[in-house]
C-alpha cells in the first residue's frame, strides 16, 4: 500500500549527522516530485544532546509539521527514550542495533521494529563511524521506497568537493544499509512512499532563507545584523547573495548598532533590514521608537525563540508579540506582520518592505524558530509578478520642503540626501512640520495622531486576513504565525469528522485588522485562540482592542502545536 | 539664491534655527569653526549629512543647513555608518559629546575605529553631562565634584585620543574651542581624510563644569611640535597621555592612510561579481531541489 502522507523522524545526538540525513531525505523526496516540510529541534550546545529532524512528505500541500511521526529512526538510546511514548499503534521504529548505543533488542507492542546495525556496519565494515547516518539512510530508503538515485545525487553534490573517495564511501554505506534490509529484514509495515512526478517550477527553501529571498525580491540594498540563533541564517544567506546585487551587508557590533545602521541607510534612501531574535529585539526597542517618530522606513525580522532572557535559544515559541506590538517607550506606531509558512516568509517579507515604504514606519516580521529552520517546498516565485512599493519622495519642486508636513494620508514626502532644497533634520525629538524641535502640547498631539492615523487604511493595503467560515459553526479559531498551518490542518480533520468550525488567519497582527476581526467574531459564539506562549498574547491584544473574551489556549513547552492537540481542544470547547 | 559662481560663505551654512546653547558655551566656537571649514571646503549642502546622538552638543545638526539626523543617545556612530555605507558619495560627519560618545555609545567607537569606517567624528568634550545638568561624564577628572559625585568623582577619566588610537583610528586630532582657526583646520583635515577620523574638541561648559573652565585652560593648552611625525603611533600615544610640556596637546596626533570599510566592502562586491541588474532568477535556481 502506498502512502500519501508520511512523516519520518530521525533522532540522535547532536552532531551525528541527524540533520544531514533529514535534509537528504527531504531533498530526495522533493526531487521525486513530492511536497516536503521539515522540522528540527536541536540542543543549544554545538555537540551532544538530543537532536531531532523530521521530514513530512505528501502529494498535497503540507500545512505543518504534523502530529507525531510514522517512522522513527533512532540513532541512540536517548532518541528512543524521548520518542517511545509518542509511538502510536502502527508506528515503525528503525534503530541502531546491535553494536550501537541501544543495548537491547526492541519489542514495543503495536510498533514494528527493524534493527539495523548502523554503528557496527559503519565502524567495522566501512572503517568510518561518521557514515553511520548513511547506513541508516540506505535502510530507510529501501524500506519506504525513497529514491536511492536521488539520494546519491544529493551525496554527490554535498560531498563532491571533498573528493571522489568520500563520495564512494558514502555510497558504500548507503548500499550497506540497503543490503541489510534486503538480506535480513522482512518488511511488515504498510508505509511506502509513492513518488510523484518531478515537478517543474518547485523550489525547496528554509524559512530563514525565504526571508532573505523575500528581501532581495523587494529590492533590499542594505542589511546589518548581529548573530543570534535562530535568526543567523537570514544573515548568512544574505551575506552570500546581497553583494551580488551590489547591496551592502554589515555585521554590526551588537543589535543596537545593527538597527542604527539600518536607520541611517534607510534615511539615505536604501531599502534596509535587520534580522534578530528576542534578546536582540529587546535591545532594539529604543531605536525602533526613533524610526517610528522620525518616520524612517525599516524592516526587522524577529525569528522568535523561547524567552525571556536567553531562555530556550533553540526552541520554538511565539512570545514576542507584545514586545513587537507595544514594546517601546512612549506611543510608537509600528506594524507587525507574521508569516505562517516558508512561502509566506518570501511574500510577506516583500510586503513588509512595501508597508514600511508606503507608511514610513518600522515593520517587524515575526517568524519563529520552527519556521525559520523548516525547509519546505513551494512554487517558485516570479519576480515580475510582485507588487513593489516605494516611498513617496520630495523631488525638489521649488515648494519649500517640510519633512513632517501634515497631509490627508498622514504620510509626508521624504527628501533623500542629494535632493536640492530638501535638506532637513530627521529627528527623534518631537518636531514641527519643518522638523525643527517643537514640544507644544498641541503639536505633540497632532504629530502623534499623524503617525498613528497614517496606518488607518493598512488593513486594505495589506489584505492578508483570510476568513475560513463554515456555515452554522459556533466555534471560530483565531491564530497567528506558524500556528496557522497547524490550525488549518486541524480544521480539515475536524470537518472530516463532521464538526463545524471556522477559522481566521490574520497575517497583520499589529495594528489588529479590526474589520476582519469584528466581522469574524460577531459570527461565532465562541472564539478559541491557540498560540505558543504563556500569556495568551494575541488573545490579550484582541481583548484590549475589541473587548472580546476568547478562550485562550496557550502552550509553552518549546514545541509547536500539533493538529491533534488543536483537534482535541476543538472537541472539548465546541 | 547663490549660483555656482558665488562661493558659499560660512553664514550661508547657518540654518534658521538659532543655537539653544547657554551663553558662553564652548560649542559656539566649534559651530563657528565648522561653518568656516565648510565654507572653505565649499561643502555641498545637499550631499552632506550631519548625524548626532543626544546631548547639548548633539543639537549641532539643527544649526546647520545641510541634511541631518538627530538620533538617540549614544547611537550616532551606527546611524552615521548606515548613511555612509548606503550612500558612499555623501559626506557624513558625526557630532556629539563625551557622554554620548564614550559612555552610552562607548561600545561603538572601537568598532568604527577598527573598521576604519569612512566617517568624521567630532566630539565636543566638556568633561560633564550638559543636557542632564551636570553629572559626571567619562572624561570628568578623578575627584571632581559634580551633581552625581558630591564627594568627588570616584572613576578615572578615560582618554578619548588614546582610546581611538588604540583601536585603529587612522586620523586622531584634538582642538580647543577657543582656538577657532586650529579647530577649523583640524575639521578640514578630518573631513578630507579617508577612513575614520576623530577630532576631540575641548569645549567648556560654563554652566555645569566649574573646574574645566576657559580660565582653567588658558595656560594649559599647548600645541604638538611642528616636527611631530603623524605616522608614528607611539609618539601619538605618548602625547595623548602626557601632553606637551605639561600642557594638553592640540593638533593632529595621528594621520595614516589605510584601506577603509568602504574599500573592503567594495572588495567583497568585486569578489561577488556584483552588478545592479544581477538576475535574481539565478539565485532562485539554487533552491531547485
Ligand atoms: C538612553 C538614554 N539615557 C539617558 C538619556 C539622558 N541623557 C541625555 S543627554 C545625556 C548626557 C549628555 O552628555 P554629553 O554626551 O557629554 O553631551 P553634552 O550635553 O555635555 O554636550 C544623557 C545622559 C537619554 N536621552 N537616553
Ligand atoms: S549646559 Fe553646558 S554644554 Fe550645555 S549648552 Fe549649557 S554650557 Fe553648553
Amino acid at each position: 500500500m502506498a502512502q500519501n502522507d508520511l512523516i519520518i523522524r530521525f533522532g540522535g545526538e547532536g552532531g551525528e549527522g541527524i540533520i544531514s540525513s533529514g535534509d537528504m531525505v527531504a531533498q530526495a523526496a522533493a526531487r521525486s516530485g513530492l511536497e516536503v516540510l521539515t522540522f528540527k529541534t536541536f540542543p543549544a550546545e554545538i555537540r551532544g544532546g538530543y537532536a531531532m529532524y523530521q521530514t513530512r512528505f505528501a502529494h498535497d500541500n503540507i500545512l505543518c509539521e504534523g502530529s507525531g511521526f510514522d517512522v522513527m529512526v533512532a540513532f541512540n538510546q536517548e532518541a528512543l527514550d524521548q520518542n517511545v511514548k509518542l509511538m502510536k499503534e502502527g508506528t515503525v521504529l528503525v534503530y541502531d542495533y546491535p553494536g550501537g548505543d541501544i543495548a537491547e533488542e526492541q519489542n514495543i507492542p503495536g510498533v514494528t521494529c527493524y534493527p539495523v546495525p548502523m554503528s557496527k556496519t559503519a565502524k567495522e565494515d566501512l572503517g568510518m563511524y561518521r557514515v553511520k547516518n548513511m547506513v541508516a539512510m540506505g535502510a530507510v530508503a529501501e524500506l519506504f521506497a525513497i529514491s536511492m538515485d536521488q539520494i546519491r545525487e544529493t551525496i554527490k553534490e554535498k560531498f563532491g568537493k571533498k573528493g571522489a573517495e568520500i563520495v564512494e564511501l558514502n555510497f558504500k554505506a548507503l548500499d550497506a544499509g540497503r543490503d541489510h534490509v534486503r538480506n535480513n529484514l522482512k518488511k511488515t509495515d504498510p508505509y511506502k512512499m509513492d513518488p510523484g512526478k518531478p515537478k517543474e517550477g518547485t523550489i525547496i527553501i528554509s524559512g530563514n532563507e525565504a526571508v532573505g529571498l523575500g528581501a532581495l525580491l523587494a529590492g533590499v540594498q542594505f542589511f546589518s545584523a548581529y548573530p543570534i540563533t535562530p535568526a543567523t541564517e537570514v544573515a548568512n544567506y544574505l551575506s552570500k547573495e546581497l553583494p551580488k546585487f551590489k547591496g551592502t551587508l554589515v555585521q554590526a557590533e551588537d543589535e543596537i548598532a545593527s538597527i542604527g545602521n539600518v536607520i541611517g541607510a534607510s534615511y539615505a534612501g536604501a531599502k534596509a533590514m535587520t534580522a534578530t531574535s528576542g534578546p536582540g529585539l529587546s535591545l532594539m526597542q529604543e531605536l525602533i521608537g526613533l524610526a517610528s517618530i522620525s518616520e524612517v522606513p525599516i524592516v526587522i525580522c524577529d525569528v522568535q525563540r523561547g524567552g525571556p532572557s536567553t531562555g530556550l535559544p533553540t526552541k520554538h515559541e511565539q512570545s514576542d508579540l507584545l514586545l513587537a506590538a507595544l514594546g517601546c517607550h512612549g506611543d510608537a506606531s509600528k506594524v507587525v506582520i507574521s508569516p505562517e509558512g516558508v512561502e509566506d516568509c518570501v511574500y510577506l517579507t516583500v510586503e513588509a518592505f512595501n508597508v514600511a515604504e508606503k507608511y514610513q514606519v518600522p515593520v517587524i516580521i515575526l517568524s519563529d524558530g520552527s519556521l525559520g529552520f523548516r525547509t519546505a517546498s513551494m512554487k517558485r516565485p516570479d519576480p515580475k509578478s510582485l507588487r513593489i512599493v516605494n516611498r513617496e519622495l520630495y523631488k525638489g519642486n521649488g515648494k519649500p520642503f517640510a519633512r513632517y508636513e501634515f497631509t490627508a494620508s498622514g504620510v509626508s514626502a521624504m527628501a533623500l540626501p542629494g535632493t536640492p532644497g530638501g535638506a532637513y533634520i530627521s529627528t527623534g525629538l518631537e518636531h514641527a512640520e519643518s522638523s525643527a524641535p517643537r514640544y507644544t502640547a498641541d503639536n505633540h498631539s497632532k504629530m502623534l495622531d499623524k503617525r498613528f492615523n497614517k496606518l488607518n487604511d493598512i488593513e486594505d493595503f495589506f489584505p492578508k486576513t483570510e476568513a475560513d467560515v463554515q456555515d452554522g459553526a459556533g466555534l471560530g479559531i483565531i491564530t497567528w504565525g506558524s500556528t496557522i498551518g497547524v490550525v488549518r490542518e486541524a480544521v480539515k480533520l475536524a470537518r472530516a469528522q463532521g464538526l463545524k468550525v471556522s477559522a481566521l488567519y490574520p497575517k497583520l497582527v499589529w495594528p489588529l485588522p479590526l474589520k476582519a476581526l469584528n466581522g469574524f467574531t460577531s459570527k461565532h459564539k465562541k472564539i478559541l485562540i491557540p498560540e505558543v506562549n504563556k500569556q495568551g498574547q494575541l488573545a490579550r491584544l484582541i481583548k484590549s482592542e475589541t473587548g472580546l473574551n476568547s478562550i485562550s489556549y496557550p502552550i509553552y513547552g518549546g514545541m509547536p502545536f500539533t493538529p491533534a492537540m488543536i483537534l482535541d481542544k476543538i472537541k472539548e470547547v465546541i | 539664491m547663490t549660483t555656482a559662481t558665488e562661493p558659499l560663505k560660512a553664514k550661508d551654512y547657518k540654518s534658521e534655527i538659532p543655537p539653544t546653547w547657554c551663553p558662553g558655551c564652548g560649542d559656539y566656537g566649534v559651530l563657528n569653526a565648522v561653518l568656516k571649514a565648510f565654507a572653505d571646503l565649499q561643502i555641498d549642502i545637499n550631499n552632506t549629512v550631519l548625524v548626532s546622538g543626544i546631548g547639548c552638543s548633539s543639537r549641532f545638526p539643527y544649526f546647520v543647513k545641510t541634511y541631518g539626523m538627530h538620533t538617540a543617545h549614544g547611537r550616532v556612530l551606527p546611524v552615521a555608518t548606515g548613511v555612509k555605507m548606503a550612500r558612499p558619495e555623501l559626506e557624513v560627519i558625526a557630532f556629539g559629546g563625551d557622554g554620548d560618545g564614550f559612555s552610552i555609545g562607548g561600545g561603538h567607537v572601537p568598532h568604527v575605529a577598527r573598521k576604519n569606517t569612512d566617517i568624521t567624528y567630532i566630539m565636543m568634550d566638556n568633561s560633564i553631562y550638559g543636557l542632564t545638568k551636570g553629572q559626571m561624564s567619562p572624561t570628568t577628572p578623578l575627584g571632581m565634584v559634580t551633581s552625581t559625585t558630591p564627594y568627588g568623582a570616584p572613576d578615572n577619566p578615560l582618554n578619548p585620543l588614546a582610546f581611538c588610537l588604540t583601536y585603529g583610528a587612522t586620523f586622531v586630532a584634538q582642538g580647543y574651542s577657543s582656538k577657532s582657526k586650529v579647530v577649523e583646520d583640524l575639521v578640514k583635515r578630518a573631513i578630507k581624510h579617508k577612513g575614520f577620523s576623530f577630532v576631540n574638541i575641548i569645549s567648556p561648559c560654563p554652566t555645569f563644569n566649574k573646574v574645566n573652565t576657559f580660565d582653567f585652560y588658558k595656560d594649559r593648552i599647548g600645541e604638538l611640535p611642528a616636527d611631530h611625525n603623524t605616522k608614528d603611533l607611539n609618539a601619538a600615544l605618548k602625547y595623548a597621555f602626557e601632553g606637551i610640556d605639561g600642557k594638553i596637546a592640540t593638533g593632529v596626533f595621528y594621520d595614516v592612510d589605510k584601506p577603509s570599510l568602504l574599500d573592503r566592502l567594495n572588495g567583497i562586491k568585486d569578489k561577488a561579481k556584483a552588478s545592479v541588474d544581477y538576475d535574481i532568477n539565478k539565485i532562485i535556481d539554487d533552491f531547485i531541489p
